[in-house]
């Protein structure tokens, strides 16, 4: 029996589990996926919030600028690419000049640091793409990017390194409350655990479902999104976010940490697993982002996709008032950690030590501390960031490294193996392209696809057809042996 | 070692540029290849039909290849395969290119001149952004000549095809004898893309469905393809509400165009030329650096290797001469596309270094029939050349003698489309 099951392995349920590791606590990491990190956390903004837009009385208000803070040590430890580039909300008449005033004092009861009203002059100065008709901004100096796919493989590797144990296609389907445990029913076996925590995103409320009332409900808001290649990477510094509204943020350019242009999300409410672009969305999108930025080349965009949001619904139902929910639920022992949306990615740092240190702690009372754990992971070898004579001694060291198989973003076999054979290793293709970005560049995998196939297949000691693009069985990439590879065998 | 000429590409391009270099004179010549072997993606074109201008035969891609790979070993040209480069430094007379592989590691090679023949890619799905979910099954046509010519594998068996483009076409027919079925092949405009031999002997030969001025409006399928949304397009490329038709495929093949592979070339500060997304070059494929030539895809997308070839033996030439000092530097004329025509390639002619005559590579608009491509100097028509049809799937090649040239102290060039006199 497990002391803790996490249902989840996106940013929240891995980080938490990452900060559970610092005690000694058996603790399970589940989800129905074949990888971490791979639905919500794989698509969205990628940005560290500054914190100014939440009420600090919300938790989103409460964590986003702690956990803002926090990034510059834990993407040290976990080796992973974040930028602090800033951030400008812009305002284009005296109205919206109103709105950037609102949030700059929001912002200093954050405690959000460094905040500065910029003049026109200033903002164009600092961003010169930017439409004329701009009139003033919010800047934000402590806002961030961040590849959050790396980060939540990362945490997880390090939680695993730990002691956490990782259980990957484990679908929950049920889970049963007993005197002092829980069982969790899963396509691949059952699970006992004392205690829960439920960070199934987007389905966190239908988990919930399995065990208590229900008593919030989510809604899945699709956002799409276009990435542009490097080529044009320098068409903003800072993140853009036009003023808020109503609606929400709006649609934001901003710069990858990878040194591509990302523009995006609109929100449209879908069902649960929707993430399928629309032309029309697309279309919504281009239009808006061209209202900050006049000179956006659409010809540059190396792809277009859709992410989830899972936002409380804001009904008599719900008691949330659209925050997170982030608690022990009326169910003894089962924390929810659900309506994660936005600024989850930022908050998680704070949020899992709160998570752990205030609501799990008192749960599990003779906590004892974890001596063996380690912070940090083994970094990984990124060949292109590394001078001449590194790179030198690094193929002398290993000649896997001299061979360039991603063209696109100059990524390694010797990358490629290594991100394979760690300990939350990678089994696809797309799980490949997640840990070490071979397929994310201008040709998107066109070239290095079929030699990533052969990698996998040689180092997981399977036939290709038997490697899969994501999804275990179901995103098969090729269908069998050709005729005349089967006639050649034959004779 | 400084060598005199280093080719980047073991493709067409740089195989053929390498013999004329060496032919002509240069002594340290070297080729760069980053693939398993020499020969670049005529490897995985196991079809026939290359070489029947070069040799008046109809050859495969790798029998093609192999005629030019057989003069490289006869000639002791020596090549780095499974080789890397990573950028090209200018350095005035001398160029370096950093270079890894398994084997050496890091190199910093030093050499006169370059030759870059780095071929072309193929537009992604992603720079298309067809809306729908990012299922497995979605590959560009070319990654799946790879798989089933040279992995013996294939990647589904229900097949349509997306844009007709050759290697699109040629991939129907693949998959149609390996056993696939393919539903059909969607083109965005009215007419193909493609060499009217491949539609003929690729789809018609199979009854395979061409469907012009049709495009994919949404992909089916959360974890593999399950299907497309096919629909009609107007004029004006947009979709006739109501046209809509649900084709189920596991397979959807993109053969929606090729983009010349540049990084390098722009990374170094070589000046581009964005109607071709190649290197602007001269009538011997110099570029604006002095000692950098450009032929084959890298320049200009080509029809057919045969043309790939003899502008190699341009830039081959042009390198030798550059490395015996005797390439003229002055641009007698530029040239310019005119009504009808997409671009011109060389850009620049230095008059001097031309033997006999230039040729023109050009590629037009849309499908014309019954024109005449005429060039203008000024308003004076300089040279004319009557076409039955002209599709903008097939490059037109317009010579023009020297001598006609040579009447001309300087200008612009503007080759124009216009009505065929009667």
């Amino acid at each position: 029996m497990y002391d803790i099951a996490i249902i989840g392995a996106g940013i929240a349920g891995s980080y938490i589990a990452r900060e559970l590791s610092r005690y000694k606590l058996d603790v399970v990491l589940l989800d129905g996926e074949n990888d971490v990190g791979n639905q919500i956390t794989m698509a969205n903004s990628a940005i560290v919030h500054a914190g100014f837009d939440a009420p600090s009385y919300k938790l989103k208000g409460k964590f986003n600028a702690v956990g803002n803070i926090m990034y510059e040590k834990v993407c040290a430890d976990l080796d992973v690419p974040f930028k602090r580039c800033g951030s400008l909300v812009v305002a284009h008449d005296e109205y919206e000049m109103a709105t950037v005033h609102e949030l700059y004092k929001n912002g200093l009861i954050n405690g959000v640091p460094g905040l500065k009203i910029l003049f026109k002059e200033e903002v164009h100065a600092m961003e010169p793409n930017l439409n004329e008709n701009i009139c003033g901004a919010l800047y934000a100096p402590t806002a961030g990017v961040v590849s959050p796919f790396e980060l939540c493989v990362n945490v997880a590797e390090n939680a695993v390194d730990n002691g956490v144990t990782l259980k990957l296609n484990h679908l929950v389907s049920d889970i049963k409350k007993t005197d002092d445990h829980f069982i969790i029913t899963t396509n691949a076996g059952t699970i006992e655990a004392k205690f829960v925590i439920n960070a199934a995103g987007v389905y966190a409320d239908d988990i919930y479902e399995l065990v208590g009332e229900p008593y919030f409900q989510l809604l899945a808001r699709k956002g799409n999104y276009f990435i542009f290649d490097k080529e044009v990477g320098n068409l903003v510094n800072n993140v853009i976010f036009p003023c808020p509204s109503k609606k929400g943020k709006g649609i934001l350019v901003a710069p990858t940490v990878h040194g591509n242009i990302l523009i995006g999300p609109d929100a449209e409410p879908v069902e649960k697993g929707d993430i399928s672009t629309t032309a029309e969305r697309l279309d919504y999108i281009k239009k808006n982002a061209l209202k900050n930025c006049p000179s956006i080349p659409f010809n540059k965009i190396i792809r277009s996709y859709a992410g989830l949001r899972n936002t409380p619904v804001a009904d008599t139902f719900t008691t949330t008032d659209g925050d997170f929910i982030i608690e022990e639920s009326p169910v003894k022992g089962f924390i929810n950690v659900a309506g994660y949306e936005s600024p989850g990615l930022t908050s998680i740092p704070a949020v899992a030590h709160y998570v752990v240190e205030e609501i799990v702690k008192p749960l599990i009372p003779d906590m004892k501390e974890n001596k063996d754990y380690n912070p940090k992971i083994r970094p990984r070898v990124r060949f292109d960031e590394l001078n001449e004579e590194e790179k030198i001694a690094i193929i002398k060291e290993n000649p896997k490294y001299g061979k360039v198989i991603c063209r696109c973003e100059t990524i390694t076999e010797g990358e490629i193996m290594d991100v394979i054979h760690r300990s939350v290793g990678a089994r696809t293709v797309k799980s490949v392209k997640k840990r070490c970005r071979a397929g994310m560049g201008r040709c998107q995998g066109g070239f290095c696809s079929p030699r990533v196939v052969e990698i996998l297949a040689r180092e997981l000691n399977c036939p290709l057809d038997e490697v899969m693009y994501d999804q275990q069985d179901s995103t098969y990439i090729l269908s069998g042996k050709t005729k005349s590879a089967q006639s050649e065998v034959k004779s | 070692m400084i060598y005199d000429v280093v080719i980047l590409g073991g493709g067409p391009a740089g195989l053929a540029a390498a013999v004329e270099a060496k032919n002509e004179g240069a002594e340290n010549v070297l080729i760069l290849e980053r693939d398993r072997e020499l020969g670049g993606i005529l490897n995985q074109c196991i079809h026939n039909g290359f070489g029947l201008h070069t040799f008046n035969e109809e050859l495969t891609g790798p029998e093609y290849a192999e005629r030019y790979i057989n003069q490289v070993i006869e000639l002791g040209i020596p090549y780095f395969l499974n080789t890397m480069v990573l950028d090209m430094a200018d350095q005035g007379d001398l160029k370096v290119i950093h270079v890894i592989n398994e084997k050496e590691g890091y190199m910093a090679i030093q050499t006169k001149s370059v030759i870059l023949t780095m071929g072309c890619r193929e537009r992604p799905s992603g720079a298309i952004g067809i809306p729908g979910y990012r299922p497995s099954g979605v590959f560009t046509a070319g990654t799946v000549q790879r798989f089933v010519n040279m992995e013996g594998y294939m990647p589904g068996k229900e097949v349509v095809i997306l844009g007709s483009g050759d290697i699109g076409l040629i991939m129907a027919r693949r998959m149609t004898l390996e056993g696939a079925h393919v539903q059909a092949v969607c083109e965005l405009m009215p007419y193909s893309n493609g060499l009217v031999r491949n539609i003929v002997q690729c789809l018609d030969d199979y009854d395979i469905p061409l469907k012009l001025s049709h495009t994919i409006t949404f992909i089916h399928g959360k974890d593999r393809l399950e299907g497309v949304t096919v629909a009609k397009v107007d004029d004006h490329l947009k979709v006739i509400p109501g046209t809509e038709e649900f084709i189920p495929c596991d397979t959807l093949l993109l053969s929606v165009g090729l983009i010349p592979e540049n990084e390098i070339t722009r990374n170094a500060g070589v000046e581009m030329d964005s109607r071709t997304n190649g290197s602007v070059v001269g009538e011997l494929r110099q570029t604006s650096m002095p000692g950098v030539f450009a032929c084959g895809n890298v320049v200009h997308v080509h029809d057919l290797v045969d043309f790939v070839s003899e502008e190699a033996v341009l830039a081959g030439k042009g390198a030798a001469k550059y490395l015996k000092g005797q390439l003229d530097t002055n641009v007698t004329f530029t040239t310019l596309n005119g009504d009808g025509i997409s671009y011109v390639v060389p850009q620049k002619v230095s008059l001097k270094n031309v033997e006999e005559k230039v040729t023109f590579y050009m590629r037009v608009r849309q499908v014309f029939k019954d024109k005449v491509v005429n060039a203008y100097i000024g308003e004076t028509l300089i040279a004319t050349k009557k076409e039955k049809k002209l599709l903008p799937a097939e490059m037109v090649n317009f010579k023009i003698a020297k001598d006609v040239l040579a009447q001309y102290p300087a200008g612009e060039i503007r080759f124009v489309i216009e009505e065929a006199k009667k």
